[in-house]
């Protein structure tokens, strides 16, 4: 399926990036290009075929109850483009 | 002395143990040689030469008393993906320029808990997203190995080209490298050093930049197949702060280097033999399979009949989880911010002028196919070919031991060649992704030259958590071939 | 099962039925976070109860905490709920600054429990049942202050990651009161659970609530979402403002767009929610920093055998094994302290009585004092020797009262009481006819009214009180009376 401007438009939108307007048509072109390229794969038979969402054939290991970590905002912080009070500050949000 | 950059990190830990020289001796000649090659070659994105000294003085204390770690002293360099407490990880992108971790990766704690010294970090595809190294923020890494007769400038491969690259050149005795769809091998392949992607979960992904989870696996590249299993066994083993990392032992993976390989069925699967192959690399092809032969390998046809689907299968798994991996770079709580009139406006300009174009690209391709009405078309699709891709692997390993593929459709490739032509470029990893989407270790070693004099490599397939038998294979071509050749100096 | 008259709006055009469906957030009661090893106490200075995994940074990994999927099998068994043996975690991805990694670690496909009901009570002790659809885990997002500074939102992410019990119902409400009905009785269950401390008001325990309107019978409307609502109060009080909205946007024409609102306690109102709307693809896809969670069934078998006695077992058996009624075996099942405490003064005793002293003086006292039953400064030892005291004819029901009094006060236990104040009631026929006597001899008029109208004889039990200080036996005194007046 080719993908058209407006596609890239909302897509970038969703994956908050920036893309000027003029960029769109190229965009759509490279990524149509991709998309078909990956639609090879409507030639393989996949019917009943379980997805694999992992090469670990192990089952998910659980950690114990305890607080160990934490305690440390100013580690958390340091690396803040800007912060307050021990609070991350952020553009304002509207609700 | 002699230049102490040409040792391997067998010899180097060797010479260390004997007190030949010292590590901090080790460390100056490399830092040395980096200051002189990095202009040229920019295989570090940044030297750290006061903690290297200190770490190399701290070995040299140790070897004194008599506690040397298993790689005490060893000079190595450190891909930009890995998280290194106080100094800058960047993963190679603007968004991360200055972000200097409160933390240390696992791979790299225990690299350091075994007495290796860092030299500074390592240049790589931005994210780890790339074949060449020249989506780096930091500017492309230009391989030590040029065609006979030209000067000009071929790319390490990718994304762990700058790993690839420093080893080739004598800059590190041996260097972390990350693989999620051949950024191990591809590059190793490029520059005629010896790498592998170990099985996925046998080295903890905690600390390192994450750019498809499922995929990402941990390796080192080095000069020799038994100095990339030194570095293997340090940087593997269970992790319990990594909830995919496997609960097994770590072994001697040196110990496998030089045992017998008679009696070992290895697998050549047909379907590899892809359209348009250069001619060359059928030949190299064929001349690992008369190696093997000739130590008593038994060679079997096989069919991997879904080989030509696992890239497309990766274009969609390995992007969806990147665009999903890479929200957190957002300005919010680290890296870079860019102003903008609202907070939409602030995420939206952050992250147009923090990733680079193919960062972009994959981040849209991963949030397209998992979006609203097409998770099932090319997401679910995609998980469900992977799992015929490792049906087709399992079923081999009824029947062989090991699979023997070449690691690339070509040789290096000049910079700036493929960079108009982002499926050109992905068709590098061709005979790459397969591991990767299996979850299976790989290997590649350098195996001969391309007729124009570049290095080129043959990859080793293996059953899941069986390094061991890649190292016994790989050590037995690597003496076959007796490829020893090191790109002349140029720089 | 409903006994009462079903909840109808009246509107221009007629009759209108809310249907109404729950999704509860609960706050696992565990110490440390669903995927960090940060805490999730309350109240602590902004990031303080934060990890590095916590914040999203970058090569951060989740680790799944072992209680809190415990806690929601547990839940899950409580609500006699399928307990699936393999769950998969998902992301939903979407950008907000309180949500660090740009997704919330949640489950999508497949949930850790599946089908389940519970049954709800009203305070009149009709009942009524709530499918349940679902219980999934899931990480809080942080937290976004708005009013620090005029131009910027300050963000803290103590809540970062800590473990939610999501609780979806089927849309099997019909009125405000049977919504918040349906929340206490959840809200009892976990607590009596122990895997949610149930407190609203920090938040631990909330409710986004489905709204719809329709007309009895017909098909279902196009249903709203009302975010985060934390009091039951506000429940009911959301859903009727939200009710009567969607009532006069049809009414005048319109039509209910799907949409989520957030309910402003301030005006008691309902407002779109524009900012959240704009994003609506989430994306989900499994997490592939996890793996499939699978359950050991010896362990989910072990599980259930730690199970407590439930609010609804607990409210059969008050009622078989003490007798109770309905009513009050609710009132005292309510709480599980207070029932405690009345099984342990029961404990021997008259239970019926024991359950009126429990649920009217004691609670009243409680109530005033605003007092919890872990705190009642009577022991329930107390109140099952006051109840004893009672039923051997020690002392009167009226009494007894003062003996409570004197109790609550402080003075010590009922029968030190008694024996200080010398309040044992005189059981001794002498001595209680020597008083009738007495009395008739002062009294013949009285004597010939009472013997042709016998309900006078309440004059003279009352007059034998008053002369011996209310502590004759009610009953004695009636026994002896009757005989002399040949009734």
């Amino acid at each position: 399926m080719a993908i058209d401007a407006a596609t890239v438009r909302r897509v970038a939108k969703l994956a908050r990036i920036a893309e000027p307007e003029e960029r769109l048509e190229p965009l759509a072109r490279e990524l149509s290009a991709i998309i078909s390229f990956i639609e090879q794969l409507d030639e393989v038979n996949t019917d009943g075929v379980e997805p694999m969402t992992s090469a670990v054939h192990v089952t998910l290991p659980m950690r114990e109850d305890v607080v160990a970590d934490g305690g440390d905002a100013e580690r958390v912080l340091l690396n803040a483009p800007k912060s307050d009070q021990g609070f991350f500050v952020v553009p304002k949000v509207v609700e | 002395m002699s230049d102490l950059t040409k040792l391997t990190l067998k010899g180097a830990i060797d010479g260390l143990k004997a007190k030949s020289f010292s590590a901090v001796e080790v460390a100056k000649a490399h830092l040395d040689a980096i200051a002189a090659a990095n202009p040229a070659i920019n295989a570090y994105i940044q030297t750290t030469p006061d903690q290297a000294l200190a770490m190399a003085k701290a070995s040299d204390e140790r070897i004194a008393k008599g506690e040397a770690g298993p790689l005490e002293g060893a000079a190595i360099g450190i891909k930009d993906l890995f998280c290194t407490k106080g100094v800058q990880s960047a993963a190679a992108s603007n968004i991360l320029r200055g972000f200097k971790p409160p933390y240390e990766s696992t791979v790299t704690s225990q690299l350091w808990r075994d007495g290796a010294v860092m030299l500074g970090k390592l240049n790589m595809d931005e994210f780890a997203m790339g074949s060449s190294n020249e989506s780096s923020a930091f500017g492309p890494v230009v391989n030590p190995w040029r065609a006979k007769d030209s000067s000009q400038n071929l790319t390490p491969g990718g994304s762990s080209g700058g790993s690839a690259a420093a080893v080739a050149a004598d800059l590190c005795l041996a260097a972390t490298a990350t693989d999620t769809g051949g950024s191990i091998r591809q590059p190793a392949a490029f520059t005629g050093t010896v790498g592998i992607k170990p099985t996925y979960g046998r080295c903890s992904r905690f600390g390192i930049v994450a750019f498809a989870s499922s995929l990402d696996q941990a390796g080192p590249i080095g000069k020799t197949v038994e100095d990339t299993a030194l570095m293997l066994r340090s940087m593997s083993g269970h992790d319990p702060k990594d909830s995919t990392s496997l609960p097994v032992e770590v072994p001697d993976f040196a110990a496998f280097v030089g045992k017998s390989v008679k009696g070992l069925k290895i697998g050549v699967p047909g379907d590899y033999r892809i359209e348009g192959m250069p001619e060359e690399i059928a030949r190299l092809w064929d001349q690992g399979i008369e190696w093997l032969k000739a130590a008593g390998c038994e060679i079997k046809s096989i069919r991997l009949p879904h080989t030509k689907y696992a890239l497309p299968a990766y274009y969609i798994i390995a992007p969806a989880e990147a665009s999903s991996n890479l929200a957190r770079y957002d300005g919010m709580r680290f890296g870079l911010r860019e102003e903008g009139g609202n907070l939409t406006e602030v995420y939206e300009n952050t992250r147009a002028k923090g990733f680079g174009p193919e960062v972009k690209r994959r981040i849209l391709i991963g949030t397209y196919v998992l979006s609203a009405g097409y998770y099932d078309a090319y997401y679910l699709k995609a998980l469900k070919v992977r799992r015929r891709i490792a049906d087709d692997f399992e079923a081999a390993f009824k029947e062989v031991d090991a699979i023997l593929t070449p690691t690339a459709p070509s040789a290096a490739f000049p910079l700036g060649q493929r960079n108009d032509d982002p499926i050109a470029m992905y068709l590098n990893d061709v005979f790459t992704v397969t591991t990767n989407l299996a979850g299976l270790p790989g290997l590649s070693l350098p195996a001969g030259t391309s007729q124009t004099g570049l290095p080129l490599g043959l990859q080793l397939i293996g059953k899941p958590l069986d390094e061991g038998t890649l190292f016994s294979l790989a050590g037995a071509m690597e003496q076959a071939a007796g490829v020893s050749a090191k790109p002349a100096k140029w720089w | 099962m409903s006994e009462r008259p079903p909840y109808r709006i009246q509107g221009r055009t007629g009759e209108w039925e809310v249907v109404l469906g729950l999704e509860v957030h609960a706050q696992v009661a565990s110490k440390a976070k669903l995927f960090s090893a940060a805490g999730t106490g309350f109240g602590a200075a902004p990031n303080d109860h934060v990890s590095l995994v916590d914040a999203g940074f970058p090569g951060m990994l989740p680790v799944i905490n072992r209680f809190c999927v415990e806690q929601a099998v547990k839940t899950g068994l409580g609500l006699k709920a399928k307990i699936n043996h393999r769950s998969i975690f998902d992301r939903k991805n979407y950008f907000y600054p309180d949500l660090p990694q740009g997704y919330q670690i949640s489950q999508f496909k497949d949930p850790i429990v599946g089908e389940g009901e519970l049954i709800v009570h009203h305070d009149d002790g009709t009942s009524f049942t709530v499918g349940i659809e679902r219980l999934h885990l899931e990480q809080d997002a942080g937290k976004s202050i708005h009013d620090m500074d005029p131009n910027a939102t300050y963000v803290d992410l103590n809540r970062s990651g800590v473990a939610l019990m999501e609780i979806v119902s089927r849309p099997d409400m019909r009125s405000p009161d049977e919504a918040a009905a349906y929340v206490k009785t959840l809200r009892q269950l976990v607590r009596y659970m122990g895997t949610c401390d149930g407190d609203m008001e920090k938040g631990n325990l909330r409710a986004d609530v489905n709204v719809s309107v329709r007309k009895p019978g017909a098909e279902l409307g196009t249903r709203c979402e009302i975010k985060n609502v934390n009091s039951l109060r506000f429940i009911q009080q959301a859903i009727v403002y939200e009710a009567h909205r969607q009532i006069e946007v049809i009414e005048d024409g319109g039509k209910i767009v799907q949409e989520t609102r957030l309910f402003d306690a301030g005006k008691g109102e309902t407002r779109s929610m524009r900012s959240k709307e704009e994003a609506h693809d989430y994306r989900y896809f499994p997490d592939p920093d996890l793996l499939p969670l699978v359950l050991d069934p010896v362990w989910v078998k072990q599980i259930q055998a730690t199970l407590p006695e439930l609010p609804e077992q607990k409210l059969a058996r008050m009622q078989s094994q003490y007798g109770l009624s309905a009513y009050d075996a609710a009132v005292l099942v309510g709480d599980v302290a207070r029932a405690d405490f009345f099984e342990e003064a029961a404990k021997g005793r008259d239970a019926k009585l024991v359950a009126n002293w429990v649920l009217n003086d004691l609670s009243g006292k409680m109530g005033a004092d605003g007092l919890e039953f872990e705190a009642s400064p009577v022991s329930a030892a107390d109140i099952g020797a006051l109840v004893g005291l009672i039923t051997d004819g020690t002392i009167s029901g009226k009494i007894a009262r003062e003996v409570f009094e004197r109790m609550w006060a402080g003075e010590g236990a009922p029968a030190a009481i008694v024996e200080k104040h010398g309040l044992v009631q005189v059981t001794d026929t002498g001595a209680l006819e020597a008083a009738i006597d007495e009395i008739m001899a002062a009294n013949p008029d009285k004597v010939e009214s009472a013997k042709e109208k016998p309900q006078a004889i309440g004059w003279f039990v009352g007059q034998v009180m008053k002369a011996t200080g209310g502590k004759a036996n009610p009953g004695a005194v009636n026994q002896i009376l009757k005989a002399k007046l040949g009734l």
